[in-house]
């Protein structure tokens, strides 16, 4: 007996073994590549802006000097965007997966659906013309009862074109896909888990607390860092709805502006080593899109043990 | 605590499928019962009305009563989580929160309706329960572990735990052994059996010795064809039911003619 009848198996469903995984191969490979490609791009087109002489950049400051205040301004519209955002979009999903009866939770399903289709230069043109004027008496009196404290600080904007409002239409904005993605997660609870908590006499509540929100957790994560993603890099919106300028506390005055926006309404106007300083404003962003996802997989990864991958 | 279930001429339908027709059955207080039947008769489907578990399947409805001492399952204003809190159910698959530790699958019922214990209240609770499960001593050394990392024995006693943790008068278990090794099948069965002292217990059964070792009565249901209604056909002592069946069919299944 010198052959093993085990080693000679069909050799045509090995084919498809090997295509599919060199197809996933090369996809996944690819994806590495572009991302470093970009990479290195922008490194290459930055480096000149690093160690120019402040006198030829915007401003007339060094490159340092001036993105603190991007950073500090892109970080604080998502950070609007994305606490306004998820509590409504994480509200809203379940109530069309749990709550809403099968008719209407489709209609809603497919509206917010249509919603995330809508191109951003739509959201800001609304920001400005509706959102705007319509947030001028809030802020006012914000301005007026809870001016003490350093976000609201006054005078109030006259045209509402303010931080407060840019972040309001970024959550708007990014609420639709967070939606979308989180229901399509919580629809996936494993019914075994439901009926669990609903056998112990959970009411409809406590069984999303128990069962449905804890297994959704990682997803929601995902769903929540892909809207951060789009807030963060999110340029027409911004453009036309901030009222840009130098770095300031207050969220109701005119003032601040953010990574993205500052590429896109500068770059038509700058040559030379200030389109350098650009680039580098978006190795930053790059880089901190990079830093908060894998802060958001960590939180994740932490809890692992209990997610019931297991 | 355990308390009696009668159950008078009980349909139940899916949208207009009727899939179990006309029960009627008095379940003594702290005594097992055994469900058996050919597959798709409906015991499954039966069992679910007994603490209103079918309202989560869309279109699931019942027509008749359903007695817990006296008190009518179905009557109006009777809310479904009291009678589930009160009805407590196991499962086919042993189904634990994955995200939860051991201690908080066990203490999971009673955190329900915002309940606040103390700390020794509730290391009470987890350690009686945990001991009333039979599961005390392979797991109180990794009490804040996954449940999810138990064994499937394991996991379907800190189910039966979990469920006698919130103090149901009565325990429905749906094929609770089925996914269990012969071991951990005897461990349940043991259970069950000490289970009776304190609770009304039925079970769901596709294995006949398991009826025969666990249960005081048996039920027999039957179902005519695909399509038709399951039906109750017959209801008596465990033993009577095995050896000395009234009905032709029962005794065909039991001595494993067909089905
Ligand atoms: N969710 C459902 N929707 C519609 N029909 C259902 C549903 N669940 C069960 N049925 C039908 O009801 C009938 C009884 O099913 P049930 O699951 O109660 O049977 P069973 O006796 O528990 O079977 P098994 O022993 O295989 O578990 C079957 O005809 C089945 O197709
Ligand atoms: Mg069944």
């Amino acid at each position: 007996m010198s052959s093993n009848a085990l080693t000679d198996s069909g050799s045509a469903g090995r084919a498809g073994d090997k295509i599919f995984s060199t197809a996933a191969m090369v996809a996944g490979s690819l994806i590495l590549f572009v991302l470093f490609c970009v990479a290195v791009f922008l490194v290459k087109e930055s480096i000149p802006a690093l160690t120019a002489d402040p006198a030829d950049l915007k401003g007339g400051v060094s490159f340092f000097a001036h993105i603190g205040a991007l950073i500090v301004g892109t970080l604080i519209a998502a950070a609007i965007a994305l606490l306004l955002a998820t509590p409504v979009a994480v509200g809203v999903a379940l109530f069309i997966s749990h709550y809403a009866p099968r008719r209407l939770a489709q209609g809603l399903g497919y509206i917010v659906d249509l919603l995330a289709a809508i191109p951003s230069v739509i959201y800001g043109a609304w920001g400005v013309t509706v959102l705007a004027p319509a947030l001028v008496p809030p802020y006012v009196w914000l301005a007026e009862n809870a001016g003490w404290i350093p976000l609201f600080t006054g005078p109030a904007s006259a045209t509402g074109k303010t931080m407060l409002t840019a972040g309001v239409v970024l959550a708007v904005m990014i609420m639709p896909i967070v939606t979308s993605l989180s229901r399509e997660i919580f629809l996936q609870t494993p019914k075994l888990h439901e009926e669990a908590a609903l056998a112990l006499g959970a009411t409809r509540w406590e069984m999303v607390r128990v069962a449905v929100l804890p297994f959704a957790r990682p997803g929601i994560v995902s769903a929540v860092m892909l809207g951060l993603g789009r807030a963060l890099g999110e340029t027409m919106a911004i453009a036309l709805v901030l009222s840009s300028g130098p770095m300031i506390a207050s969220l109701i005055q005119s003032g601040n502006q953010t990574i993205a926006a500052e590429i896109a309404l500068a770059f038509p106007e700058s040559s030379g080593v200030q389109t350098n300083a650009l680039f580098a404003a978006g190795l930053v962003l790059f880089v901190i899109t990079l830093a908060v996802n894998m802060v958001a997989r960590w939180i994740v990864a932490r809890h692992k043990e209990f997610s019931g991958a297991n | 605590m355990s308390k009696r279930i009668d159950v008078a001429d009980l349909n139940v339908y899916y949208g207009n499928f009727l899939a179990v027709e006309d029960v009627n059955i008095n379940i003594d207080a702290k005594t097992v019962t055994a469900f058996i039947g050919p597959s798709g008769c409906g015991k499954s489907t039966f069992l679910r009305t007994l603490n209103r578990m079918h309202e989560v399947i869309p279109g699931a409805r019942v027509e008749g009563k359903v007695m817990l001492d006296g008190d009518n399952l179905y009557g109006s204003g009777v809310d479904p989580v009291t009678v589930r809190s009160q009805i407590g159910m196991v499962f086919q698959r042993p189904n634990p929160f994955p995200t939860m530790s051991i201690r908080d699958n066990v203490l999971a019922g009673i955190k329900l309706n915002n309940k606040r214990i103390s700390k020794s209240d509730a290391d009470g609770i987890v350690e009686s329960s945990l001991q009333g499960a039979n599961l005390w001593n392979e797991v109180k050394d990794r009490l804040d572990k996954p449940g999810s990392g138990l064994s499937g024995g394991q996991q379907q006693r800190l189910c039966i735990a979990r469920t006698i943790a919130v103090k149901p008068e009565v325990i429905l278990m749906d094929e609770p052994c089925s996914a269990l090794d012969p071991i951990s099948t005897l461990a349940i069965e043991d259970l069950i059996n000490e289970l009776k002292n304190d609770y009304t217990v039925v079970i769901v059964t596709h294995n006949m010795q398991q009826a025969a070792r666990v249960s005081d009565k048996t039920a027999f249901f039957n179902i005519a064809g695909t399509g038709k209604p399951g039906k109750l056909i017959e209801y008596a002592e465990t033993a009577t039911i095995f050896s000395n069946p009234s009905v032709k069919a029962t005794e065909d299944y039991v001595s494993g003619r067909f089905g």
